[in-house]
Parts: C-alpha cells; sequence; structure tokens
C-alpha cells in the first residue's frame, strides 16, 4: 500500500500540496465571509413582515438544503457561469480565478442557507425583554436590532460560525472536481504524475486533520469559557 | 393647541390577544393628568400589565383610543394644526414615556454608562460627552456613582433596577411607567428601589405604577385603580380604595392581600 519509493515520488510534488493548503484556506475563509453576508440577509428577510421577502428566504434554504452539494456546483459552474467570461488572472500567482470564483460562489451560497438558520435562532434567542427595552427608548426596530440584538445574537453563535468555518474545510474538497486547486486536486494531479494514490491522501488526510483538529478543540475551549462568562 | 390637564387619556380599550380569546382588557377608560401618580393593583391576570404596555403601545389595542398629549397614537396617521395629514412614528411618543420593567431588561453587552447613553445619542442625537456627564449625576441621584463601568452582571437586583429607572429619565420622559419593579427582588433590596421611585414621585413626574406593594401603594399614589378580569373595577384615591373598598371583588382581594 505505502512505500518509502511512493513517499519520495510523492514529495516531489509537496509544493502541489503547500499550494493546495493555501487555496483550501483562501475558498474557506471567503466562503465563511460572504456565506455569512448572505445569511443575515436571509435571516432578516425569513424574519421579515414583508411575506414575499419571507417566502423567497425559506424556499432558498429550504432548496440549498434539500439538494447535493455538487450538483449546486456543477449548477453554478457548469450553467451560471458558463456563459460569463470571468477574468482569467492567477490569485497568488497559482490560483486559477475563472473556477476558483465559481466554487467561492457555490460553497456560500450553500453555507449560507445554514448559517442562516443559525444566525436564525440566534436572533430568536434573545430575550424579547431586551426588543422591548430598547423599543421603550425611542429605538427605532432597526435601531434595536443593530445596537441590542444582533450584537448579543452574533456573540452567542460565533463559536457555531467557527464551526462552521471548520465544515468548509472539509467541504470545500468538493470543488476539486471543477479544477479548483485545493488540497483534493493536488492528490488527483499527483496520481496522475506518479501512479501513486495511497501515500498523496495519506498526505492530503494529515493536512486535513493538522487545520480542523486543533481548530475545533480551540473553538470548544472558547465556548466553554463564554459559557461559563455568561453564569458568572 | 389648547392646554391640558390629561397627559394619557385612553378610550375604551381593549385587548385580546387571540382571535375571539378572553379580553385581557375589556373597555377600560382612564384620563392621566400631568403630575399623577397612578398605581395599579389586582389579582394576577387581570391586565394590569397590557393596561401598561398598551400606554406605549409595546402591545398594540385591539380597539379603542390612547390620547398622548392630545394624539391618538394607536392610529396610523393624525391631523396636525394645519390640518395636514402625517405618519405617525410610535418612537416620537415612545421616548416621552419611560418604561421599567419587573425584569430590568439591561443591555447585557453595554457598561451601566453604555445602556444610559445609548437611547440620548442615538435618539436624541445628544452629544456623547454630555449624555455621559447627564447620566453621571442621575447615578449619582441613585447612590450607583461608582458603578459607571460596571457590566449588568455584576450588579445587585436592585442595583440593576435603579440603573433601568436612570436609564428611562435620560430621555427625560413626561410619564414614567412601572411594571411591577419590585417583584422581581430579593426582599432585602425592595426597599431601595422603592425610595428611588417615591423620591421621583415627589419631584411632580407622571407615573403609573402597577405594584403588588400595599403600603406603597398608599404611601405613594395619588390615584389607586383596581382591576380584575380585564376591567377597571374601582378606582379613587387611596383613602377611598383602601380604607373604604365598594365592590365585593376589591374587599376580597385586599382581604387577602393586606
Ligand atoms: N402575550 C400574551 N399572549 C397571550 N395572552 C397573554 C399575553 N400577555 C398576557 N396575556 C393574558 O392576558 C391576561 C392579562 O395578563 P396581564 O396583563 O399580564 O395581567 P397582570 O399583569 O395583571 O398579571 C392574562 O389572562 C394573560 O394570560
Ligand atoms: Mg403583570
Amino acid at each position: 500500500m505505502f512505500s518509502s519509493a511512493g513517499f519520495a515520488k510523492t514529495w516531489q510534488y509537496i509544493q502541489l500540496f503547500k499550494e493546495g493548503l493555501i487555496c483550501t484556506l483562501s475558498l474557506s475563509a471567503l466562503t465563511v465571509l460572504f456565506g455569512f453576508i448572505l445569511a443575515l440577509a436571509l435571516a432578516l428577510m425569513r424574519m421579515s413582515k414583508i411575506k414575499p421577502l419571507s417566502w423567497f428566504a425559506t424556499a432558498y434554504v429550504e432548496l440549498f438544503r434539500a439538494t447535493p452539494m455538487l450538483v449546486q456546483l456543477f449548477i453554478i459552474y457548469y450553467v451560471v457561469f458558463a456563459k460569463t467570461n470571468l477574468p482569467n488572472f492567477k490569485l497568488f500567482g497559482f490560483i486559477r480565478f475563472e473556477r476558483f470564483f465559481p466554487g467561492v460562489v457555490a460553497l456560500s451560497m450553500n453555507s449560507g442557507a445554514y448559517l442562516s438558520e443559525i444566525i436564525r435562532a440566534g436572533i430568536q434567542s434573545i430575550d424579547h425583554g431586551q426588543t422591548e427595552a430598547a423599543r421603550s427608548l425611542g429605538l427605532s426596530s432597526r435601531q434595536t436590532l443593530m445596537e441590542i440584538v444582533l450584537p448579543q445574537a452574533i456573540k452567542n453563535i460565533l463559536p457555531a460560525i467557527a464551526n462552521e468555518f471548520v465544515t468548509i474545510i472539509k467541504e470545500s474538497s468538493i470543488c476539486y472536481t471543477i479544477g479548483v486547486q485545493e488540497i483534493m486536486y493536488a492528490v488527483a494531479t499527483t496520481k496522475g504524475a506518479t501512479y501513486r494514490i495511497a501515500e498523496p491522501l495519506l498526505i492530503a488526510t494529515a493536512v486535513y486533520f493538522c487545520l480542523t483538529f486543533p481548530t475545533s478543540k480551540i473553538i470548544a475551549y472558547f465556548e466553554r469559557r463564554m459559557s461559563r462568562g455568561d453564569k458568572r | 393647541m389648547a392646554t391640558r390637564d390629561d397627559i394619557i387619556t385612553v378610550n375604551n380599550l381593549c385587548k385580546h390577544f387571540y382571535n375571539g380569546g378572553l379580553k385581557a382588557l375589556d373597555d377600560v377608560s382612564y384620563k392621566i393628568n400631568k403630575g399623577d401618580v397612578v398605581v395599579v393593583i389586582g389579582p394576577s391576570g387581570s391586565g394590569k400589565s397590557t393596561f401598561l404596555r398598551c400606554l406605549n403601545l409595546l402591545e398594540v389595542p385591539t380597539s379603542g383610543e390612547v390620547i398622548f398629549d392630545g394624539v391618538d397614537i394607536t392610529k396610523k396617521y393624525h391631523v396636525d394644526q394645519n390640518g395636514k395629514k402625517v405618519r405617525q412614528n410610535i418612537d416620537l411618543y415612545r421616548r416621552k414615556m419611560g418604561m421599567v420593567f419587573q425584569h430590568f431588561n439591561l443591555f447585557p453587552h453595554k457598561t451601566v454608562l453604555q445602556n444610559m447613553t445609548l437611547a440620548p445619542i442615538k435618539v436624541r442625537k445628544m452629544d456623547k460627552a454630555e449624555a455621559e456627564k447627564k447620566a453621571l449625576q442621575l447615578l449619582e441621584r441613585v447612590g450607583l456613582g461608582d458603578r459607571a463601568s460596571a457590566y449588568p452582571i455584576q450588579l445587585s437586583g436592585g442595583q440593576k433596577q435603579r440603573v433601568a429607572i436612570v436609564r428611562a429619565l435620560m430621555m427625560e420622559p413626561e410619564v414614567m411607567l412601572f411594571d411591577e419593579p419590585t417583584s422581581a427582588l430579593d426582599p432585602e433590596m425592595v426597599g431601595e428601589v422603592l425610595s428611588v421611585i417615591k423620591e421621583l414621585a415627589e419631584t411632580g413626574m407622571t407615573m403609573v405604577i402597577v405594584t403588588h406593594e400595599m403600603g406603597f401603594a398608599r404611601e405613594v399614589g395619588k390615584k389607586v385603580i383596581f382591576m380584575d378580569s380585564g376591567k377597571i373595577v374601582e378606582d379613587g384615591t387611596p383613602e377611598q380604595i383602601f380604607e373604604n373598598p365598594q365592590s365585593p371583588r376589591l374587599k376580597d382581594f385586599l382581604g387577602k392581600v393586606l
């Protein structure tokens, strides 16, 4: 299965894995950022009194949660961006933007659906007395949301957002299917060049594990500390 | 507009939470004059909170009028002096009615000072330094001058409620509404909060106070309302209500609480 010769061959392509790591991290970070903005908009729309907005947000969330990520990715890449000429420059000198960008869009749209439910739960978990106190002081509903409800809700769901980042690091591997040069793309390329699969996969496993395991532990630590803080 | 004695007048106020459900407020009419200290008493579930919360429209009445400074604030529009129809902004009226809640509802992510200055800065466009100066003066007045930078979680219940009161006062309201301000407090802290409210009454502030503290109601109230089943069953001076109750339900209630 594994051989030292296989590792030696694979090691010649280690640069691909370094690039894959940078690409995976960029992809995940941008996805969380855009996913969060989209999620916030969706959550507010879903709770809006304007029915069509609320219906749209509900339909969006249900659609994206009920269909496979791979289908969404292919639709975005092969259908939505099929006729669009994205600028073909290279991020960090190697990441092909015209593949990377549709990847970010697809992952963000998917992640936004999941995150919006987390945000909505976070907003609804804030005691209604907070809103009443703010409104009784004369703050508008918008000011109440921005000054009182959202800051508390976001703080409560920060661990959940960080966990979403960990999930996306893993799920972003799917983007190798559209040629985004993340970690699994490095595996596929190395396999093509060396006819070795076990060693590249072992390296990929190690890289993913080193990314996600410590991150989850750190998040869990802060989560514990935060909940202790609340009980003070 | 002619000067008027009443500041809030409610006419035929009704509130049911569910269609066809029981009436939390059943045809309530009452007039609150400037400088009045109105105490609302009655058994639990009789509609006291609902009545209070309808005054600043935290609860939207099912029907009836709430006339504040001559304007029916339950309507979407009102007609101004020049006969022009203007869209109403409830926020403009709410800032003139301070409210104090049973569970304080301080903002936990803001310090005492920030709790107090937020609305004056955002709503009244008060200068930050000026708002902070005013906040510190008010805190001093209620014996909390040294807690300005504390977070609510670091305060006792009595301190929280005193902060909640001065937070409302920061907006320089014309009326203060209190919904059972001492019901969530440990017994040893009730006094400190009641004395702040009493002092406020002595400054001539118009107030509506829902309370179970009968001694306090009698001492501070200029008028007392007794509610039961969503209705004002009896109202009058503290002497009339406490010494000479008329209705059997009030007699029964007083028999239980005194
Ligand atoms: N948000 C609500 N939804 C449904 N019913 C309510 C709500 N608030 C109050 N009620 C009902 O209205 C009635 C009056 O309540 P409330 O005004 O809180 O009484 P009090 O303050 O005198 O205890 C009660 O029967 C209560 O159950
Ligand atoms: Mg009540």
